[in-house]
């Protein structure tokens, strides 16, 4: 009884011991980082990471601004220039009609502004890329948690879910499900509106793109499982949430991070291959896909058209791909890529 | 080995029953009605309940599905409408196509493999290439120049790439023909100057991916010890790396392949789309628009099957390059 208060004030001091030794005997020479500022330091030096993340905000801002853009610069995503097109519908002037006005010209036969339709595009492009990574990740956190933690049968139906849903081909069951889905709830002759399709495209994304993140996660926890901290706080009663919240979670969630960042720019890919193929977003709504998929068509008398929106994708995709290597290096300066 | 592959097949087969159900709650219970796709233009309300019965679709749900793995596996008898008997791989009848959906499967399948097969062999070949030569000049300018063209590869869109390399070669100068498929055996140079745009635009794309991953393994392989021992012994250069560090490094690259197979289906649906060449993925596009069932369905049930048999064979593979790996 009376050796019990000694005890517990070792077992308070200990864990906290070599946190605050480090700061006290050498606060002169060296300042404490955590982890995360010293991931900022190195990211703030990687000239990379530092232009591909301005790019990345960029678009953020130009997608978030579009209505104060199109404002600015005075014309509409929907509005037609009929009058600067000649008598075959094809723009007049030099690059499909580049011009002070039209800055990356005029869609042929439509005649409307190519520039703030990509601004409009990136937005709807960004809009289904954030909400379906935000989703994947947070569905493929929970359930790699609980197979990874839990282990056994769980472990076991988890894994096979996976690999049923590894083994559906994706884009071929998208292209069947949109249409379907879209003939389900509105009938043969209306149109869906654009929220029901975006919806439809998010839940595909969702419901393929969680595996990955689901296996990281679990391989991560499988091999924190076995660590004393964890065993402590089983030892000491911890339940499933505060296991999962507390102790696993701020162990892993670089990699997460990554895979979130890496995951954006392979959605606005596969929607605007699913826009390009038909089923994604379609006319007159702006998106990149459905923009290159018309392109194609003039692609010998309207080069431009062609070029605007795949070099605006590109420049989407390749700064979110370099931010997101960039982070890799950052939060895990041992691998080698 | 045997017990591996044993339970190997049964989980491949649970795996694809699974597949078919979903695929047939999808497209045959899920749609308000999925006749009115099926049926050409001129359809009355008369011919509209005939093409329903023939379909069998008055019957109970789980009968349906019965019917149609029994088509697969022992064919079955459609109808007179419908072609009537329908030898064993039978995947129904597409009333778009006016025939037998295994008919045109047969027909399309040949494209599609001469576009994915000559293309993953480029892309293998010079992904890996490629990765293995960075890894080995780390830091020089080819090692930089081989990360750049991954990236560039990795964030480039195939039916840009594929529109900008049809623009250039056959439109501005004329060095190649109009994109098109042609047998191999009837005229094999006319099949690969068809093809070969298809082929470089499917490559360049996966390579990167491929150029990536295995420098990331080349690099770490390379620090390992037995390589160490290999230099230590005096084994030559080329040895330790083509033979020890390639078999050691090259083992997850076949897993990844043979994961990759979905996507590359997905891949040749783009491929064709945009040059406009009429194999499995152009197949599956057409009849999306034009709600062509029995062939949405089959074109699923096709995909997993390879992609499902394509993991199989790669567990096997596995163990033939790494002895290290125990199957069980």
């Amino acid at each position: 009884m009376s050796l019990s208060p000694i005890d517990e004030a070792a077992l308070t001091e200990g864990p906290q011991a070599p946190g605050d030794a480090v700061p006290e005997a050498a606060a002169k020479e060296f300042v404490g980082r955590s982890p995360g500022q010293l991931a900022w330091a190195r990211l703030r030096r990687d000239r990379t990471a530092m232009i591909s993340g301005v790019t990345v905000v960029l678009f953020l801002v130009i997608a978030l601004a579009a209505p104060l853009i199109e404002r600015l610069y005075g014309v509409g995503p929907y509005q037609q220039f009929q009058g600067q097109l000649d008598g075959a519908g094809m723009p007049l002037g030099y690059a499909g009609g580049i011009s002070g006005e039209h800055w990356f010209g005029l869609e042929p036969q439509l005649g409307r502004d190519i520039f703030i339709r990509l601004v409009y595009g990136i937005r709807t492009s960004l809009l289904i890329a954030f909400v379906a990574a935000v989703i994947t990740a947070g569905t493929g956190v929970v359930l790699g948690v609980v197979a990874g933690y839990l282990g056994g049968w769980v472990d076991a139906v988890i894994g096979w879910i996976i690999d049923f849903t590894l083994a559906l081909p994706y884009l071929i069951f998208a292209l069947a499900v949109v249409p379907t889905a879209a003939l389900r709830f509105y009938g043969p002759r209306d149109n869906p509106p654009d929220w029901f399709k975006m919806t439809v495209i998010i839940g595909i994304f969702a419901a393929f793109g969680w595996t990955a993140t689901a296996r990281l996660v679990r391989g991560q926890v499988i091999s924190l499982r076995e660590r004393e901290f964890v065993e402590a706080a089983r030892a000491s009663g911890a339940g499933l949430l505060h296991m999962a919240f507390r102790q696993l979670l701020p162990n892993i969630w670089a990699p997460i991070l990554v895979s979130f960042s890496l995951a954006l720019p392979a959605y606005i890919t596969s929607e605007a291959a699913l826009s390009f193929l038909g089923v994604g977003m379609v006319d007159p709504t702006p998106d990149f896909g459905a923009m290159i998929f018309k392109s194609i068509d003039f692609m010998q008398t309207d080069p431009a058209y062609l070029f605007f929106p795949g070099v605006a994708i590109f420049v989407l995709v390749f700064a979110f791909n370099l931010f997101g290597d960039a982070l890799r290096d950052a939060l895990d300066p041992k691998s080698s890529r | 080995m045997v017990r591996f592959l044993i339970k190997r097949i049964l989980t491949a087969v649970l795996t694809l029953t699974a597949v078919s159900i979903v695929a047939f709650l999808m497209f045959f219970a899920l749609p308000a009605d999925p006749v009115t796709g099926m049926c050409p233009k001129n359809c009355n309300t008369e011919r509209l309940e005939r093409v329903r019965d023939e379909l069998g679709l008055n019957d109970p749900k789980p009968e349906q599905y019965v019917n149609y793995m029994k088509g697969i596996f022992v064919g079955r008898d459609l109808g007179s409408a419908q072609g009537g008997q329908c030898d064993a791989p039978c995947l129904g009848y597409s009333y778009v196509n006016s025939e037998a959906v295994s008919d045109t499967f047969a027909r399309v399948l040949p494209v599609t493999l001469s576009i994915v097969i000559p293309a993953a062999v480029i892309w293998l070949v010079l992904g890996v290439g490629l990765g293995m030569v960075s890894a080995l000049r780390k830091g020089t300018v080819l090692d930089r120049l081989s990360v750049g063209f991954s990236l560039t590869g990795a964030s480039l869109q195939l039916y840009f790439v594929g529109a900008v390399l049809q623009l250039v070669f056959v439109y501005t100068l004329h060095i190649l023909p109009t994109p098109g498929y042609t047998s191999i055996f009837d005229d094999p140079l006319k099949w690969a100057s068809g093809l070969v745009l298809a082929w470089w635009s499917l490559a360049f794309l996966f390579s990167a991916i491929y150029t990536r991953l295995s420098r990331a393994q080349m690099l770490e392989t390379l620090s390992e010890d037995f390589v160490r021992t290999a230099r230590a012994k005096g084994l030559a250069k080329g040895k330790v790396y083509g033979r020890h560090a390639l078999r050691a490094a090259i083992t997850p690259m076949v897993t990844i392949a043979g994961l990759d197979l979905g996507s590359a289906l997905g891949g040749t649906v783009i491929t064709e789309t945009t040059f406009g060449i009429r194999g499995l993925g152009r197949t599956a596009v057409d009849a999306v628009r034009l709600g062509d069932l029995p062939t949405i369905m089959a074109t699923v049930l096709i995909s997993a099957f390879f992609i499902v048999l394509a993991n199989i064979v790669v567990d096997l593979l596995y163990a033939a390059i790494d002895p290290r790996v125990r199957l069980g």
